[in-house]
């Protein structure tokens, strides 16, 4: 799973909730990768969202934090 | 209908539906029939048979063998009982001496041109006209032979009305010499099927059935068989009744083709299958099948099929035979050691959308229970997914809502996405029935599929939207809707979520997403999307019918939203006639999915974070169930290229093949330490396994299929397994092997624990399914017999919610280097990747896959029909023949990947839709040219393919 690949998918999810404010973007963002993610796509995600330039968008990023966190990353 | 042997009672007309009941006499015993009904079906409902020819209860009566005539006290004459309504009062004699003396009479004509070889007749004590002679009496012939139809030669000449046997179709035979001209063929062709390929040349005693102007292969015929059903004689009759003679045992069992899930009686001799016969009594079918279904069923028995477990330590070797156990042991083995390496999560499997409910339940259970985690997935994955998440957010389940005998009660038909024709012809031919009838008919396609305009079918609008615009035709449609105001408020008001509705309302309504403002980019002029639009929501009952056009694009869930969203606000939910309906692809898909083959979701569409759900099967299989979702197909194969997936149990689904990049889906494979392809065949995906295990086709195991009406239908066993074992035994063995200690006895067992455990089946056992025939999910405690059409009273999830459908375009783009789009399908005689119907005579129909391109794009580049081009988008290329057509636009390209020699998938693209993965495979960017014949990398896939279906001769 490249990191590309992974940050692009993320975006994706991104742009189907760009009509939503900002903080319930980002939560419907992180239910839905919480929901539909298996736990070691999730700790790529959360580790790209903790360096710069990974290509993932704003939201996608702030909605890392929310995020459930794998158990074994 | 031949079922005198096998006998499936012909009431003679169709029934009739009426409030109105009538109470008549007939040989002095009182019948009461609904109002409309025939005099000949009142009587064979009391046990009367009236002798008959030219009628048979799938077909309206036509009056005109004259052996049914009766006589009614106060009429005068003998009026023909197939054509006269039952009155109340009527006082009906079916048996007289002067009936008797005329029926003779007209059996008599008949004989005298007609040959006299009943010994030797494929028909042979399964014909009607002998049975008629038989039943009227008939002791002589006094015509001696004059001008016939029978005789090759007469008085030392050709005999010039004489016609010899048409033997083109793989099939079936039509021999002229046997015809008694009922036309019973004919009109099967027309209201059964609906194709109207069957005419009567000439007039009365020149009366002869010809199919067009060419023999039966090249005509219009799509080989449905109905007619060869609806023959009385040995006219049109089963090559392998010709070859075997009849059958002597019929079962009823479900059709393993598409999503339709068609009733089917397998007519046996001993252990070998002679004919499908569709049911009358099933419920999706309604006694109608197609080329596929009942004719496509030699890859059963054929030499290919691999019938011993085999292994190998890596996939350059060549497979070694062996025995179960030694499989098992190496499999079980492999998989736990690859556990202890990298983990709980490094395993998965694929269930099959091909298996029984029971098999994919058992396949989820080994996952969830004996793997100890959610890497499980299904071929949904890759066709509806998006449906599941689509219908979930806005119904709150996910399912289509009607059944199919809804659509007799449709006056607006929207398909969008689907070519049911061709896809899901039995459906397709009900939907013709009620188009005759004259529904109203809207199609939103790129390509001009045979619906549009077709024998008395003609679609009121064609929307021809450049593929991947979906989302901006149906927002452009709700747009007309909200701004017209033509939405159904009372509707809305009661059964929807209102803020919701309220925010999307505004939102539709935006200038900028009206037909005028999006006619550029969907290519569909203004006028045709609002007339279309107007259509759907004010002409009546308005049913949406859909297919993988809607769903294999990156914004396939927001498409299926947009769908709800529609049939929402029109009000065209929840009762018969409407809905929203997923024409799902497999036999069992819709099963597969039910049944937990998702990796977020437990049996009954549970999410793993819901501890209650989890519960139940944790106390039940006395394990821990994780609560972490699973990888999905292509993050499976993702995850094998990193290394963190290392072991992939695949029963009867062929990814390589189906699953778009194929080079992509190669590394994948071939990066995994254990593949475990359990299958028919030795599948594209085999190429890359470890472990071979051969499994049964669905006339080798008891179970059930779930269609795409949710409906259970049994599968019964017909022959033994040829391997010794059906699939849910083989996976049980490898879970036992594991160490699960499993010990079902039959798979009626596995339903009772599907039951047990999931509240939408809670109802279902195969003692319900003997009773009623078939149950559609929900059946349980509220639903006993199960629920024909959903969110009757109510959306499953409470209040309907309308969702906004931003169009976002996707990122596979057209440019200088790739300037055409390719979109994919299938054809009628041909199914998915062709693993069973390529092992058939169905590949007289199609045996190539050939590229769809429009003479003007052809023309700019030199191609001509037949030439070999190079299709080459940026994932690939591939080589395969051109075939020019307007069906397809300017710009838009088309073919089926039916062929594993073409790999239509080595050019689609790696993009999915953004909240299932579901692949793009309808819009990829490609460049068509001429070349030479098969690229290098088709030669060198295929030189790989040989190399790696090597079988060691078996030990001394």
């Amino acid at each position: 799973m490249t990191p590309d690949k992974l940050a692009y998918m993320a975006n994706q999810i991104a742009t189907a909730f760009a009509r939503l404010p900002d903080d319930e973007a980002e939560a419907a963002i992180a239910a839905h990768i919480d929901q539909f993610w298996d736990p070691r796509m999730r700790a790529r995600l959360l580790s790209l969202a903790e360096s710069p330039n990974t290509g993932l968008s704003d939201r996608a990023r702030g909605a890392a934090a929310l995020i459930r966190r794998p158990e074994t990353a | 209908m031949k079922d005198f042997i096998l006998p499936d009672a012909d009431f003679g007309t169709p029934a009739r539906r009426s409030d109105k009941t009538v109470t008549l006499t007939i040989d002095g015993m009182d019948v009461t029939v609904p109002e409309g009904t025939s005099v000949m079906r009142a009587a064979a409902m009391a046990g009367i048979e009236i002798p008959k020819l030219c009628a048979t209860d799938s077909l309206e009566p036509i009056g005109s063998c004259r052996l049914c005539m009766v006589e009614i006290e106060g009429r005068r004459g003998t009026p023909a009982s197939c054509t006269t309504p039952a009155a109340d009062g009527m006082e009906v004699h079916t048996q007289t001496p002067k009936l008797a003396k005329l029926r003779r009479g007209v059996m008599e004509l008949y004989i005298s041109d007609h040959p006299l070889d009943c010994l030797t007749c494929a028909a042979n004590g399964d014909c009607q006209l002998q049975d008629m002679a038989g039943a009227v009496g008939l002791r002589e012939v006094r015509y001696t032979p004059g001008a016939n139809h029978f005789q090759t030669r007469q008085n030392g000449e050709a005999n010039p009305r004489f016609e010899a046997k048409d033997t083109s179709n793989p099939y079936f035979t039509y021999d002229p010499a046997k015809c008694i001209a009922c036309f019973r063929c004919v009109r099967a062709c027309e209201e059964v099927q609906g194709t109207f390929a069957l005419t009567v040349e000439g007039r009365g005693f020149e009366a002869r059935i010809a199919s067009g102007t060419s023999d039966f292969l090249n005509s219009d015929c799509v080989s449905c068989g109905a007619c060869v059903q609806a023959c009385p004689t040995a006219t049109l009759q089963e090559n392998a009744v010709i070859e075997h003679g009849t059958p002597d045992r019929a079962i009823v069992t479900t059709c393993a083709y598409c999503g339709v899930g068609c009733s089917l009686r397998a007519e046996m001799k001993g252990d070998r299958l002679i004919r499908m016969v569709p049911w009358k009594d099933g419920k999706a079918n309604r006694g109608h099948s197609c080329v596929k279904g009942r004719f496509a069923f030699g890859y059963a028995a054929h030499p290919d099929r691999i019938r011993n477990p085999m292994i190998r330590e890596t996939i350059d070797q060549p497979w070694r035979e062996v025995s179960w156990d030694e499989a098992l042991a190496f499999t079980a083995q492999r998989l736990r050691a690859i556990q202890a390496e990298s983990g709980t999560g490094a395993i998965g499997g694929i269930t099959s959308s091909r298996c029984t409910n029971e098999e994919t339940f058992l396949v989820q259970k080994l996952i969830r229970q004996v793997f100890g985690n959610n890497n499980v997935d299904t071929c949904a994955r890759v066709c509806h997914s998006p449906t599941g998440y689509g219908l979930k957010t806005t119904f709150g389940t996910s399912a289509g809502t009607q059944d199919f005998d809804s659509v007799e009660a449709a006056d607006v038909v929207l398909v969008i996405g689907a070519n049911p024709t061709d896809g899901h012809p039995v459906f397709a031919s009900r939907l013709k029935k009620r188009l005759r009838q004259g529904a109203k008919l809207i199609v939103a396609d790129p390509r001009r599929i045979d619906l549009v305009k077709g024998p008395h079918v003609q679609a009121a609008h064609h929307l021809a939207l450049r593929p991947g615009t979906n989302v901006a035709l149906l927002t452009a449609m709700a747009h007309v809707i909200v701004t017209e105001g033509l939405t159904d408020s009372a509707f809305i008001t009661e059964r929807c979520d209102a803020e919701a509705f309220a925010d999307w309302a505004a939102f539709v309504s935006e200038e900028h997403l009206s037909p005028e403002a999006t006619e550029a980019l969907t290519g569909v002029p203004a006028d045709q999307v609002r007339q279309a639009a107007r259509l759907y929501a004010t002409g009546g009952n308005a049913a949406i019918y859909y297919g993988l056009g809607v769903t294999e694009h990156s914004q396939g869930s927001t498409t299926v939203m947009a769908i709800a969203n529609l049939a929402m606000a029109t009000g065209n939910i929840g009762r018969p006639g409407v809905g929203v309906n997923p024409l799902r692809g497999q036999n069992n898909v819709q099963g597969s999915c039910d049944m937990g083959s998702f990796p977020h979701e437990l049996p009954g569409y549970r999410h793993v974070h819901d501890a209650e759900a989890r519960g139940v099967f944790e106390r039940l299989w006395n394990v821990t169930i994780s609560d972490e979702p699973g990888l999905r197909i292509p993050n499976m194969l993702d995850a094998a290229v990193d290394g963190s997936f290392r072991g992939l149990y695949v029963q009867g689904e062929d990814i390589l093949q189906s699953d778009p990049d194929t080079k992509h889906v190669a590394a994948g494979l071939a990066a995994m330490d254990c593949v475990i392809v359990h299958d028919l065949f030795l599948n594209e995906t085999a190429n890359y396994a470890h472990v071979f295990l051969p499994g049964s086709s669905f006339l080798e195991k008891d179970g059930t299929f779930t269609n795409a009406e949710r409906r259970l239908n049994r599968v019964r066993r017909v022959m033994a397994p040829m391997t010794g074992l059906a699939d849910w035994e083989v996976t049980m063995a490898l879970a036992n092997a594991m160490g699960a200690g499993w010990d079902y006895a039959h798979p009626s067992e596995i339903m009772d624990e599907i039951a047990a455990t999931t509240p939408s089946f809670a109802g279902v056992s195969y003692d319900l399914l003997e009773r009623e025939g078939s149950v559609q999910w929900p059946c349980n405690a509220a639903a006993p017999l199960g629920t024909p059409v959903m969110h009757e009273a109510g959306f499953v999830r409470g209040k309907g919610l309308f969702v906004i459908t931003d169009y976002v375009p996707t990122d596979e783009r057209t440019g200088p280097r790739f300037p055409l789009l390719l979109t994919t399908g299938r054809i009628l005689s041909q199914y998915n990747v062709g693993a069973q119907t390529r092992r058939t005579a169905n590949t007289a129909w199609h045996g190539e896959d050939r590229l769809e391109i429009h003479p003007h794009d052809a023309e700019t580049r030199g191609i001509a029909e037949g030439d070999w081009v190079r299709l080459a988008s940026r994932s690939g290329e591939t080589s395969l023949r051109a075939t020019l057509t307007d069906r397809v636009s300017p710009g838009v390209v088309y073919t089926t990947f039916h062929h594993p020699e073409t790999q239509a998938n080595v050019v689609t693209s790696d993009y999915s839709d953004w909240a299932t993965n579901c692949p793009e495979y309808k819009v990829t960017a490609v460049q068509v040219a001429l070349s030479n014949g098969p690229s290098d990398w088709q030669e060198d896939y295929a030189a790989q393919a040989r190399a790696a279906r090597r079988i060691l001769p078996a030990a001394e």
